[in-house]
C-alpha cells in the first residue's frame, strides 16, 4: 500500500454473480480483492463478464448474489456511499454532443456536489490535465474519440474518488491517445494513491499498466496474480530463430527439436518454447554452431500474458476477443 | 459530498436549455410549423366565421390557441427525445453515478421544457399582436397565457418523459409523436365544439382533454374572462401534469437500477 493511501480504499468480491433473463451467468462466482493504490487489470474478451462486473461493483447493477464491499461499503446496502468515493469511465463515453468539455465538468461538479466556488478552477485544472484546455469551449460532437476519453477520465475525477473505474478506456484509441491514457492512470495510482479497477482486452495494456491481474473467462476468473508471476507460472520461455538462408528453415528446425515443443506460426522463424527454460539456451547456440547454421536473428521471448490465458482456456485472448466480438454483454 | 437538490435542478435545467437551444431545429420547428399551420387554416377556414353562434369574426383569434398546444405537444417529443438518448447512450448512467436524485433529473429536463414553452407562448402572443389580434383579457390575460403555456408544458413534458423512461428509444417517441397530434385534430382545434355538426365527432371533441386545454387559451384570447374554461383548462393541465409526473416518477425507479 502506497504510504498516505486510505486502508479502506480496497474492493473486496466474494461469490459475485449476475444472471440475466433467458441468458447465461455473466458473471458466475467471482471473488477478488484488489489493494489499496494497487492498479488491477481485468482481462478478457468480450462477453467475459468484464463490464457486468463493473456495473455490479459501481452500484449500477444488482448483484444476483454475492457480496462486494468498495472501500469498505457493501454495493448493494451502501450505494450512496460508494458512488460517493468511485469514479468511473463506462465502456462508451456517454457524452453529450450539443455541450462542451467545459459544461460536462460543470454540470458533473454540480451533481457531485463540488462548492460552487470550487468548481471553476477544479474544472480548468482537470482540463489542463488531461489536456483539454484549448477544446474546453468546444463542442464535444466534435472531438477525437482519444479527446471523449480523456474527458471522460476528467469527469470521473471531478470529486476526488478514491477508486476509479475504467471499463476499456482505451477501446478503438491509437497508440498515441492509448499511451497518454496509460500515463495518466499511472499517475493517479502512483501519486494520488487511488486505486483503479481497470477492465480490458489488451494484453499490452494489462500488462503495462496493472500491478496485478485478474483473467476473466464466460464469466469466472482463471487465474490472478501479477503479470510476471502469471507468466512465470507457465512459464517456459521461447526461442525465435531466423536462418541467413531461408534454405536452412527445414535443417534449423530439426536442430532445435530437440530443446522443446516447436511453436510454428507459419513465418520464417523457427519457434521452440524452451523446453529447460533459459538454462537451456547455451545448448541450443551450441547445437545451432556445430551444425554449421548462420542465423540472421535470434531472440528469447518470455511468456506473454497470452501464453497465460491460452494456458487457462485453451484458447488465445486475441482470437477469443475476435470470435465473441458479437457477444456483447448484456447490461439490464 | 452530497449535493443539495435546487443546484442539481439548476444544472440540469441549464443542460437541457443548453441543448436544445444548440439544436435549432427543435427550438425554430415549434416556433414555424404551428405558425404556418395557423396561416393556412386561418385562410382556409375563414367563412366559418359566418356560421351563427361562431364566438368572434377573426378565425386568425379563433385559431391562435391551437399553436400553444402544439408547441406543448413538441415540448412532449423534445423532453421525451432527448431522454431517451440519455438512456441509450449510456448518459443516463452517468448521472446515475453521481450524487443526483432521480426527482431533479425529471424537474431539471422540466424546467428546461418550460423555459422553451415560454419562449414559444411569448413567440405566438407576439405574432398574434402583430397581426392584429385583440386579447380580451388584456394585459393580465396574457400574464396568465404565460402561466398555463408553463403548465402545459410541465405536464407535456412530463408525458414526454415518461415515455421515454418507459420506451428507452428515441424512435420510439418520435413514432408516437403523430398519434399525440391526433388528439389535437380530433379537439375543438377548427370549430367550437357546440357548432360541431357530425355527432360522433362532437362527442369525441367533448371526451378529449386537449378541446378544454384549447378552450382555456381561446377564452382568454376572444372572450375575456371566463372561469368555468378556466377552470377546465387548468383543471385538466394539472391533472395531465399529475399523472404523468407520478408516471415518470415511477418509470425512473425502474430504469435507475442504481443501489
Amino acid at each position: 500500500m502506497l504510504p498516505g493511501v486510505s486502508r479502506d480504499n480496497s474492493i473486496e468480491v466474494e461469490g459475485l454473480v449476475r444472471e440475466f433473463k433467458k441468458g447465461p451467468r455473466a458473471v458466475d462466482g467471482i471473488d477478488l480483492r484488489v489493494e489499496p493504490g494497487e492498479i488491477y487489470g481485468f482481462l478478457g474478451p468480450n462477453g467475459a463478464g468484464k463490464s457486468t462486473t463493473v456495473l455490479m461493483l459501481t452500484t449500477l447493477l444488482p448483484p444476483t448474489s454475492g457480496t462486494a464491499r468498495v472501500s469498505g461499503y457493501d454495493v448493494v446496502k451502501e450505494g450512496p456511499k460508494v458512488r460517493s468515493v468511485i469514479g468511473a469511465a463506462l465502456q462508451e463515453a456517454a457524452l453529450d454532443p450539443m455541450l462542451t468539455g467545459r459544461d460536462h465538468l460543470r454540470l458533473q461538479s454540480t451533481l457531485q456536489g463540488i462548492m460552487r466556488a470550487e468548481r471553476k478552477p477544479r474544472s480548468n485544472e482537470l482540463l489542463e490535465r488531461v489536456g483539454l484546455t484549448e477544446a474546453a469551449d468546444r463542442k464535444v460532437g466534435g472531438y477525437s474519440g482519444g479527446m471523449k476519453r480523456r474527458l471522460d477520465l476528467a469527469l470521473a475525477l471531478v470529486h476526488r474518488p478514491r477508486l476509479l473505474f475504467l471499463d476499456e478506456p482505451t477501446t478503438g484509441l491509437d497508440i498515441q491517445s492509448r499511451t497518454a491514457l496509460w500515463e495518466e492512470v499511472a499517475r493517479l495510482a502512483r501519486e494520488d494513491g487511488v486505486t483503479v479497477f481497470l477492465t480490458t482486452q489488451y494484453l499490452e495494456e494489462a500488462d503495462v499498466l496493472a500491478d496485478r491481474v485478474g483473467i476473466i473467462d464466460h464469466g469466472r476468473i482463471v487465474a490472478e496474480g501479477t503479470p510476471t508471476a502469471l507468466k512465470a507460472e507457465i512459464g517456459l520461455p521461447s526461442v525465435h530463430a531466423t536462418p541467413a538462408e531461408d534454405a536452412d528453415r527445414g535443417r534449423l528446425a530439426s536442430v532445435l527439436a530437440p530443446f522443446g515443443d516447436a511453436l510454428g506460426d507459419g513465418s520464417r522463424d523457427v519457434v521452440v518454447r524452451l523446453r529447460e527454460g533459459l538454462a537451456g539456451l547455451p545448448a541450443v547456440v551450441r547445437a545451432v554452431d556445430d551444425a554449421g547454421l548462420t542465423l540472421a536473428t535470434l531472440e528469447i521471448q518470455a511468456p506473454s500474458l497470452d501464453d497465460v490465458f491460452l494456458a487457462k482456456t485453451g484458447r488465445s485472448l486475441e482470437g477469443a476477443a475476435e470470435n465473441e466480438a458479437d457477444a456483447a454483454e448484456p447490461v439490464a | 459530498m452530497t449535493s443539495s437538490i435546487l443546484p442539481q435542478i439548476g444544472a440540469l435545467a441549464r443542460r437541457s436549455i443548453i441543448r436544445t437551444i444548440r439544436q435549432p431545429a427543435a427550438v425554430v420547428f415549434p416556433l414555424i410549423f404551428p405558425m404556418m399551420l395557423l396561416l393556412v387554416n386561418s385562410g382556409g377556414l375563414d367563412a366559418s366565421t359566418k356560421l351563427p353562434g361562431f364566438p368572434t369574426d377573426s378565425f386568425l383569434a379563433f385559431a391562435l390557441a391551437v399553436p400553444f398546444i402544439q408547441g406543448a405537444l413538441f415540448s412532449t417529443m423534445n423532453a421525451g427525445t432527448d431522454l431517451a438518448k440519455d438512456i441509450q447512450t449510456g448518459f443516463l448512467n452517468r448521472l446515475s453515478l453521481t450524487s443526483m436524485r432521480g426527482v431533479a433529473l425529471i424537474a431539471g429536463q422540466l424546467a428546461g421544457v418550460v423555459v422553451l414553452g415560454l419562449v414559444q407562448a411569448a413567440f405566438y402572443i407576439t405574432v398574434g399582436l402583430l397581426v392584429g389580434v385583440d386579447f380580451a383579457s388584456g394585459a393580465l390575460g396574457i400574464l396568465v397565457l404565460f402561466g398555463f403555456a408553463a403548465v402545459i408544458s410541465i405536464s407535456f413534458g412530463a408525458l414526454g418523459a415518461f415515455l421515454a423512461l418507459r420506451t428507452g428509444s428515441a424512435e420510439a417517441i418520435q413514432g408516437l409523436f403523430p398519434l399525440l397530434f391526433v388528439f389535437l385534430f380530433l379537439s375543438s382545434m377548427n370549430t367550437p365544439r357546440e357548432l360541431i355538426g357530425v355527432d360522433w365527432f362532437r362527442f369525441v371533441a367533448t371526451a378529449n382533454p386537449v378541446s378544454y386545454l384549447i378552450e382555456c387559451v381561446r377564452s382568454l384570447i376572444i372572450t375575456g374572462w371566463n372561469g368555468d374554461a378556466l377552470l377546465l383548462g387548468f383543471g385538466f393541465a394539472v391533472l395531465i401534469g399529475i399523472v404523468s409526473t407520478a408516471a415518470a416518477t415511477l418509470s425512473l425507479k425502474g430504469r435507475l437500477l442504481r443501489t
